[in-house]
């Protein structure tokens, strides 16, 4: 047991500014967080309770088991877009009859559950963590299928919800679905293409044309009982397994299917969970508000981690990224976090060598973001730091042990990528609200802007505005600010969602006992090293 | 002679006592028992036990010849019948005096002569005991109403019935006749005058084959329901308030005993007005279930006494005197009844998941020091409560140098025992002993509707601890789900509940006695947050034991689950939950209209057949469950729908018997 010890200390007004600074983010957070919550509006939401049904998050609520931890994912996607913020859908993994599983809910009381290209790219990545986690996939279906107006974007690529939900049940991941209301036309296959049907009496629709189509289609008079109600597809078509009385009793079959499923996990069993020896609670304040500023990542280990318990590895080598083993809820973790933000070669030499020892050894790797790139200027492509970020990025990329990213400060550059950026697929990728993420920081980006018009300027003869370039930094500034904010990266499923730090713990367990449902197994092989 | 192996023909804690006081004795105990009551704890207590095969009363406790047969087989050389059953059974008395066997208990002719309510009073009226006239039901005028019809054999308030309007006469006295032969095997009943109030006083007395009569101690059970006796105390108020009154009273039991030759335990029981005049009411012949207060008030173990005086042993001239430690000192047993005295004191049946009583001094045994509390209990955690026996559990017996004391000590016991699995009378009687009335030592029988049963079987947790207690069931319940998985289960080391974008509370719905409770909850970094629960906080959660902090009082509360029941025990009460589950299979559900079981019991009688129009009330079957009749009516005027049942069929609780499908929406 090698307990790290703090230096931080809370009363210190540094801390304390520290903290406000993240407090005052989590408050805002807040307030994106109740316009997801507001669904559809009073209005909608009163009209859909008025016909005795229960919103989204309602059903998820009464469908995971009871004073199990359920984590939402993706609750910020199609923030700051014409959508509305959350996606028009709900997901997460939560517990269903002692079983993890995938949870998709639409939310009906947004334009009626329709998909817009938000809702589908979330589904997409809730189907991803599904398939590579192994999580049995629950569809609380209520939808009136594709939001037409932005068809153009939803049409092509949507048929990949089709195609992934199959491959799932061929990969032997159950998939069930509890259709709550319509379900049609397209959305008729998701239940079409799951495992498992439940359809409510007389809620339930599921049909692929309704009543005015087929007449325009056909001249058929019909209507939607028969052309798809419960009643119709449970005793004549056989889409509907089971034929539920109401809501909770759809619910209360869906959970029966899992408990049914005999389902068992792949992966290695954690050890015992252990709390941390430091208060959680200061993770607040450890992050500075000004990312210039380096903070030591081992005081975000010693809370994160089981018992503070951290054997860090090349301690004294490159020592601008910390490498080191731990544990968190029992399970295994080998850990690399930035703690002065560049990556030397040292330090890239050093992550490639624990990413193969960590794959060696079948562990879990996570990834504690505060990195504002690889290391520039004569000296340092000199010494070859190209060859030696490839290294890492080769690494990183074949690795085949499952990867966590917690974006917890600057993840800016390659330095993104070689700490395994969403592109270098992590089974998750969480952000905290500190975060940045783009290019370079912001006001690097202006001001190469600002030096590389300075210099074509010059070379041209020109004279240089120097009001018209003092405006166009602050604009790109301001912009390339705004698009590097976790909310920005959220809304456009760039990550899995913002966390508080406080749930780091938390989350990075419920990430670590979703991936031990499949069996680790590291790569025997990498792509050649450059030396 | 000399007894060395004594067999009870009785069962539960009556049982228990005598083994009790035989095994400080050296003396070997033999049980006997029925099937139900295999491996009960009165079983379990004796060296040797014999079953006597059956359940019914009459293929077992009263069958006389069996109980001789299994003490013979058993090696025991006296019998004691306890109380009920064989006790005042002359019958049985010979037969078993003829077996070669000792009786514990007076001679068979003295248990004749009291035995008949009838002869009974004219035999100690000659003795110069003061009696209550006996009325002739052909006679009976509208002045001399109310009268109280009695069984001449009974005991225990059965057969027993009040009549305050001629008319009703012969229906009552049928109704009293058919089950006084049910109880007793004998219908023969009297009618007396009525005295709405008055006061219950019996006298203890012990006596000798040599003639020595003790008058050992009187005591009051003034507080009865169904004049079955709730609680006893020594000595009595109103004795202790009338001066003189103990003398006479005493001298006319001991008229009264020696009137019959009496020899051994007995009890004579008077009825006396506020003024303290009394009138003999029966003599019992054998060891009343009240008898732990004198024990409590005298120092003597009376059930000693009836061994030594049955070998034929001499009690001395004169009765030694309470140890100094009793001196002056009250006595209070309260009889702890599974039943619901709310509901028309509707027996309860089921399994007794814990009895635990807080602060006891000693179980059946006799006071040695100034205060104590005293269990004699029938049950023990996992015993079952059937419909075929008395639904006694237990008595709890407190004594301490004031009434007062005693009072408080045997009310907080009570409020504070952890009683699960059965519903039982604890919190009335809990609410007795705290009533002012009664510590005022103002106890008539007429006390229950007095100051109004509503008021008394009131839950001793009010509304607002109620609500407490629903708080710290679900915040346990929530515990106990999370201690399950952590031990076997996925994400047991994550925080309760945790969601990183709470939307909605938690919740857990619990049907109590003031209605359903639904709790909404989280437990956060904050803390708890709970709707309508502000300014109240965790201290200490665990499954079984939860602290909070309400208002700054802390508070702890015990916890139970037993499937969906669970079983809060505070300082301000005990609460018993049953959890409204969240999800319930459609195919479950009862239909609208339907008339379930009450209790466990048997169908007697069916007036209705299916398609029959009823009115609101109409009597449709009668249910037979604990020996009394519940007549089962028609919710509403409507159809009878179903009717599932038939003469002769046990049924369970929570059966349905009848559906009766209401007038209006029988057109559906």
């Amino acid at each position: 047991m090698t307990a790290l010890r703090t230096t931080i200390d809370p009363h210190s007004a540094e801390f304390l500014a520290n903290r406000i600074a993240m407090e005052e983010k989590l408050a805002e957070l807040d307030g994106e967080y109740a316009k997801v919550l507001a669904a559809g509006g009073e209005k909608a939401v009163e009209r859909h309770r008025k016909r005795g049904k229960l919103l989204a998050r309602e059903r998820v609520e009464m469908l995971v088991d009871r004073d199990s931890p359920f984590l939402e994912l993706s609750a910020l996607a199609a923030w700051g877009t014409k959508f509305h913020v959350g996606g028009s859908a709900v997901s997460g993994i939560g517990v269903v009859e002692g079983v993890e599983c995938m949870i998709i809910a639409h939310e009906a009381t947004v334009k009626g559950g329709t998909s817009n290209p938000y809702t589908t790219r979330k589904i997409f990545r809730a189907l991803d963590i599904a398939r590579e986690n192994r999580l049995p996939v629950i569809s609380l279906v209520e939808s009136g299928g594709a939001d037409l107006p932005t068809q153009s974007e939803i049409f092509i690529p949507g048929g990949k919800l089709f195609r992934d939900l199959t491959r799932l049940s061929a990969a032997g991941i159950p998939t069930i679905a509890l259709v709550f209301g319509n379900s049609t036309a397209g959305g008729a296959y998701v239940p079409g293409m799951s495992d498992h049907i439940v359809m409510i009496k007389e809620r339930s629709k599921v049909f692929l044309a309704g009543p005015p189509l087929v007449k325009m289609a056909t001249g058929e008079e019909s209507d939607d009982e028969s052309l798809g109600g419960a009643d119709m597809h449970a005793r004549v078509s056989g889409l509907a397994d089971y034929y539920a009385q109401d809501e909770m009793d759809a619910l209360r079959i869906g959970r029966r299917i899992v408990a049914r499923l005999n389902w068992v996990k792949k992966g290695q069993a954690p050890a015992p969970s252990v709390e941390p020896l430091m208060d959680e609670e200061e993770l607040l304040g450890i992050v500075p508000s000004d990312l210039k500023v380096p903070f030591d990542p081992r005081e975000v280990i010693a809370r994160v981690v089981d018992g503070s318990d951290f054997d860090e590895f090349k301690a004294l080598y490159g020592s601008s990224l910390v490498t080191g083993w731990a544990r968190i809820h029992g399970h295994p973790v080998g850990i690399l976090a930035n703690a002065r933000g560049v990556l030397f070669s040292q330090e890239a030499q050093k992550a490639a060598q624990f990413i193969q020892l960590a794959n060696s050894s079948n562990t879990p790797l996570l990834f504690l973001h505060n990195t504002t790139g690889y290391m520039v200027g004569k000296e340092y492509e000199q010494a070859g730091i190209i060859k030696h970020g490839s290294m890492m990025i080769n690494a990183v990329s074949n690795s085949t042990v499952p990867h966590l990213s917690i974006l917890m400060g600057a993840s800016f550059g390659a330095g993104h990528y070689g700490m395994c950026g969403r592109a270098f697929d992590p089974r998750f990728l969480f952000s905290w609200p500190s975060a940045r993420s783009s290019v370079m920081g912001a006001a690097q980006l202006a001001g190469v802007m600002s030096i590389v018009g300075r210099a074509a300027a010059a070379s041209t003869g020109r004279d240089f505005d120097e009001d018209a370039d003092a405006l166009m930094r602050a604009a790109v500034e301001a912009q390339i600010e705004a698009e590097s904010l976790p909310t920005f990266l959220s809304g456009k499923l760039y990550d899995d969602g913002i966390i508080d730090p406080r749930d780091t713990r938390t989350v990075l367990g419920m990430a670590l006992s979703a991936i031990a449902t499949t069996p680790i197994k590291g790569a025997e092989g990498f792509g050649v090293f450059r030396m | 002679m000399t007894i060395n192996s004594v067999l009870v023909a009785n069962r539960g804690e009556i049982a228990r006592r005598v083994f009790h006081s035989c095994r400080e004795r050296g003396i070997s105990t033999v049980a006997v028992y029925s099937t139900p009551d295999a491996g009960a704890p009165f079983v379990l207590d004796a060296d040797t036990a014999v079953h006597l095969p059956g359940t019914a009363a009459s293929e077992t406790y009263l069958r006389g010849d069996l109980i001789i047969a299994a003490a013979l087989k058993a090696g025991a050389d006296a019998i004691h019948p306890g109380y009920g059953f064989l006790s005042e059974n002359a019958g049985f008395a010979r037969a078993v005096e003829a077996a070669g066997l000792t009786w514990i208990g007076p001679s068979p002719a003295a248990i004749d002569s009291m035995g008949s309510k009838i002869e009974s009073k004219l035999l100690v009226a000659a003795g110069g005991v003061p009696v209550l006239a006996e009325l002739d039901p052909a006679t009976v005028t509208e002045e001399q109403l109310p009268i109280l019809i009695k069984a001449s054999a009974g005991g225990g308030g059965r057969g027993m019935r009040i009549v305050r309007a001629v008319a009703d006469l012969p229906a009552e006295l049928e109704a009293a006749r058919t089950e006084a032969a049910s109880a007793f095997g004998d219908g023969t009943v009297f009618c007396e005058p009525y005295l709405e109030t008055g006061h219950h006083v019996e006298v203890q007395v012990m006596a000798d084959s040599h003639g020595t009569v003790w008058a050992v101690g009187e005591r009051e059970c003034s507080i009865q329901r169904r004049h079955q006796k709730v609680v006893e105390e020594a000595p009595s108020p109103l004795v202790e308030r009338t001066p003189g009154m103990r003398e006479k009273i005493f001298a006319a039991a001991v008229a009264a005993a020696q009137a019959v030759n009496y020899v051994g335990a007995g009890t004579v029981e008077f009825l006396a007005d506020e003024q303290g005049r009394f009138y003999f009411l029966e003599m019992n012949t054998r060891l009343q279930v009240e008898h732990p207060v004198t024990e409590c008030t005298t120092g003597l173990d009376l059930v000693a006494l009836q061994l030594e005086v049955a070998a034929g042993g001499k009690l001395p001239d004169s009765q030694p005197t309470a140890p100094a430690f009793l001196a002056g000192g009250s006595s209070l047993e309260v009889r702890l009844y599974a039943e619901d005295p709310a509901a028309g004191w509707a027996p309860q049946t089921g399994t007794v998941q814990r009895f635990e009583v807080d602060g006891l001094a000693a179980d059946f045994a006799l006071p040695l020091r100034e205060r104590g509390l005293r269990l004699d209990s029938a049950v023990a955690a996992g015993s079952s409560v059937s419909i075929h026996y008395d639904p006694m559990l237990a008595k709890l017996i407190a004594w301490a140098p004031t009434r007062t004391e005693a009072a408080r000590t045997l009310a907080k016991a009570l409020a504070t025992a952890r009683i699960h699995g059965v519903r039982t009378n604890r919190d009335l009687l809990a609410n007795i002993l705290r009533h002012p009335a009664f510590l005022a030592g103002d106890t008539d029988t007429a006390f229950l509707t007095t100051h109004g049963l509503e008021t008394l079987a009131a839950p001793v947790a009010g509304p607002d601890e109620e609500k407490l207690a629903a708080l710290a069931a679900t915040l346990a319940g929530a515990a106990l789900r999370r201690e399950a998985v952590r031990s076997n289960g996925v994400l047991g080391g994550m925080p309760s509940g945790w969601r990183n974008l709470p939307s909605m509370r938690h919740s857990t719905t619990l049907a109590g006695p003031a209605g359903e409770h639904t709790i909404r909850y989280a437990l956060t970094r904050r803390g708890l947050e709970a709707d309508g629960f502000g300014g109240t906080g965790v201290v200490r959660l665990s499954p079984d034991s939860v602290s909070l902090d309400v208002g700054g009082l802390v508070r702890t509360w015990h916890i139970a689950h037993y499937g969906t029941v669970v079983e809060v025990d505070g300082s301000g009460g005990s609460v018993t939950f049953t959890e409204v589950e969240r999800f319930c299979d459609p195919s479950l559900a009862v239909a609208e209209g339907s008339l379930t079981a009450p209790m466990p019991g048997a169908v007697v009688s069916v007036h209705v057949q299916a398609g029959d129009s009823v009115t609101a009330g109409q009597p449709l079957l009668v249910l037979e469950a604990m020996k009394m009749l519940h007549t089962i009516g028609a919710p509403a005027d409507g159809v009878v729908a179903e009717l599932p049942v038939a003469v002769g069929q046990n049924v369970d609780v929570g059966m349905v018997l009848a559906v009766v499908n209401a007038a209006g929406a029988a057109a559906e």
